[in-house]
């Protein structure tokens, strides 16, 4: 397992030897924080120190963010052939995965860290909950790990990035709309009740909403550290092929 | 130090490699020929544990590659075909990545092992250069270096002259002649000039078959007078 950190600095410090880092840092507080701010957003209209509205979004921006953060992990390598190279380094494939994963989770960190002026501002317009701030950054952060999970994965499957980004997309929408009623109660016509309630389960919206009111539940952790867990072991398994 | 037995690898019903035996010594320079497609890639690919092989074995110092692949993939240096490489790394950070993989993990050991492989491929006027700004001819190199930096006991090359001009042809044909004495090492090309200035051994291959394995010398006696590539043409003319 100590291979993984070089992979890990390598991949990490990656993302800044081009322009992918900043770019990518700038849109995320800027669309983040503006949406907030927006008409749809009624951040000052809610009249309230807390950042539920501006995380309230988060579901929705990771949807388009992280699949263009992962899609790159490994359509890249296989594009540009580097995956041999990096398949007869005396590494495992286990270490591979999680060297990238962890690097690219480190950077989707940093950027939900860098939203932290906004933590700054309602301090200084009114009396937020420090509690229910630092669980909806875990719950963030964790979210962010659950979509990173399954863009790595779409993108063990294709050299081409353009596929690999629409493929996160689509499995983490479908992820995403699981917990919506709309989408459930099409479900409950055709499938027992027990089983689309099952099904909703697997949304990231529904295990996202605990935390952003200062619960931290031990299932909500489980199922994004499972989710994880599971999406890459089937990333080690694809990559075996 | 490479033993290779009874090598198949298919890629769906296409048999790449069928049934090829050989075997490498330390202070061999085997020289893999044959026409485009005729499964030299494929071979390296597995002895380097790329690829698992579909059936046969091969075995690097006495450890087979599918048993523990980490520790045959340590004995080798391998250079790809066309050296791919990450092009946003600059060549002394991306020799320093390979080095701390390789298990150099403190910053002199690490130091140490760049400026060899620096210094041996001769990269110094480009050591701060982005791999993606380099020529083809530099890449190469940094491809070599890559493999040489570890100083392995088993070096793979997959067609190292390829790109480059006479000179550079001429320095890395030398640079692994001067090498050779303690390292098994295996080179593809289709370069026949190649195998008379640096190969001890030669393994003709066609159609994932090896067709002939013996000394330059020997094959030049096959035909008296015939050149190589005439040779060449005769042992693999089915391919065409």
């Amino acid at each position: 397992m100590s291979q993984i950190c070089p992979l890990f600095k390598r991949e990490f410090l990656g993302y800044f030897r081009s322009p992918v880092a900043y770019v990518f840092l700038v849109a995320f507080v800027v669309i983040s924080i503006s949406l907030s701010f927006s008409p749809f957003g009624g951040f000052f209209e809610s009249n309230d120190a807390s950042l539920r509205l501006y995380f309230s979004f988060y579901p929705w921006l990771f949807l388009f963010l992280v699949p263009a953060v992962g899609m790159r992990l490994w359509s890249e390598e296989r594009r540009t052939g580097t995956i041999e190279l990096l398949f007869t380094l005396p590494v495992t494939r286990l270490e591979a995965v999680l060297g990238k994963f962890l690097a690219a989770w480190a950077f989707l960190t940093l950027a939900i860290l860098s939203s932290i002026t906004m933590a700054f501002t309602i301090a200084y317009l009114g009396k937020p909950d420090w509690g229910v701030v630092v669980s909806t950054y875990l719950g963030s952060i964790l979210m962010a790990g659950g979509y990173l999970g399954v863009c790595s994965l779409m993108s063990a499957l294709t050299k081409n990035q353009v596929i690999s980004f629409v493929l996160g997309l689509i499995a983490c929408a479908a992820l995403l709309m699981l917990g919506f009623s709309g989408f459930t109660s099409t479900l409950e016509s055709f499938l027992p009740v027990a089983a689309a309630d099952a099904i909703a389960n697997f949304s990231f919206a529904t295990h996202f909403e605990g935390f952003t009111r200062g619960i931290i539940d031990a299932r909500d952790v489980v199922f994004f550290l499972s989710l994880m867990g599971f999406t890459l072991f089937l990333n080690v398994v694809v990559l075996d092929r | 130090m490479i033993e290779v037995k009874g090598l198949v690898k298919t890629y769906g019903t296409k048999r790449a490699v069928d049934g090829v035996t050989f075997n490498v010594r330390r202070g061999d320079i085997l020289g893999f020929l044959g026409p485009n497609g005729a499964g030299k890639s494929t071979t390296m690919k597995v002895i380097t544990g790329y690829l698992p092989p579909t059936a046969g074995s091969v075995t690097v110092n006495g450890i087979d590659v599918t048993q523990d692949p980490v520790a045959t993939k340590r004995l080798i240096g391998y250079l790809p075909e066309s050296a791919p490489a990450y092009g946003e790394m600059t060549v002394t950070e991306y020799l320093n990545f390979l080095a701390d993989i390789r298990g150099y993990r403190t910053k002199e050991a690490r130091q140490a092992q760049v400026e060899r492989a620096i210094g041996l491929t001769h990269l110094e006027g480009v050591r701060r250069q982005t791999i993606e700004t380099l020529s083809k001819g530099y890449r190469q190199r940094v491809g070599f270096a890559q493999a040489l930096l570890h100083d392995p006991a088993v070096l793979v090359l997959d067609e190292p002259t390829d790109g480059l001009d006479p000179n550079q042809k001429h320095e890395v044909r030398l640079l692994i002649r001067q090498m050779a004495a303690e390292k098994a090492v295996i080179l593809s090309t289709h370069i026949l000039e190649e195998v008379d200035a640096i190969c001890n051994r030669v393994i003709i291959i066609s159609q994932g078959k090896i067709v002939s394995d013996e000394t330059p010398e020997k094959m030049h006696a096959r035909k008296s007078g015939a050149r190589l590539d005439e040779i060449f043409r005769q042992l693999t003319l089915s391919d065409v």
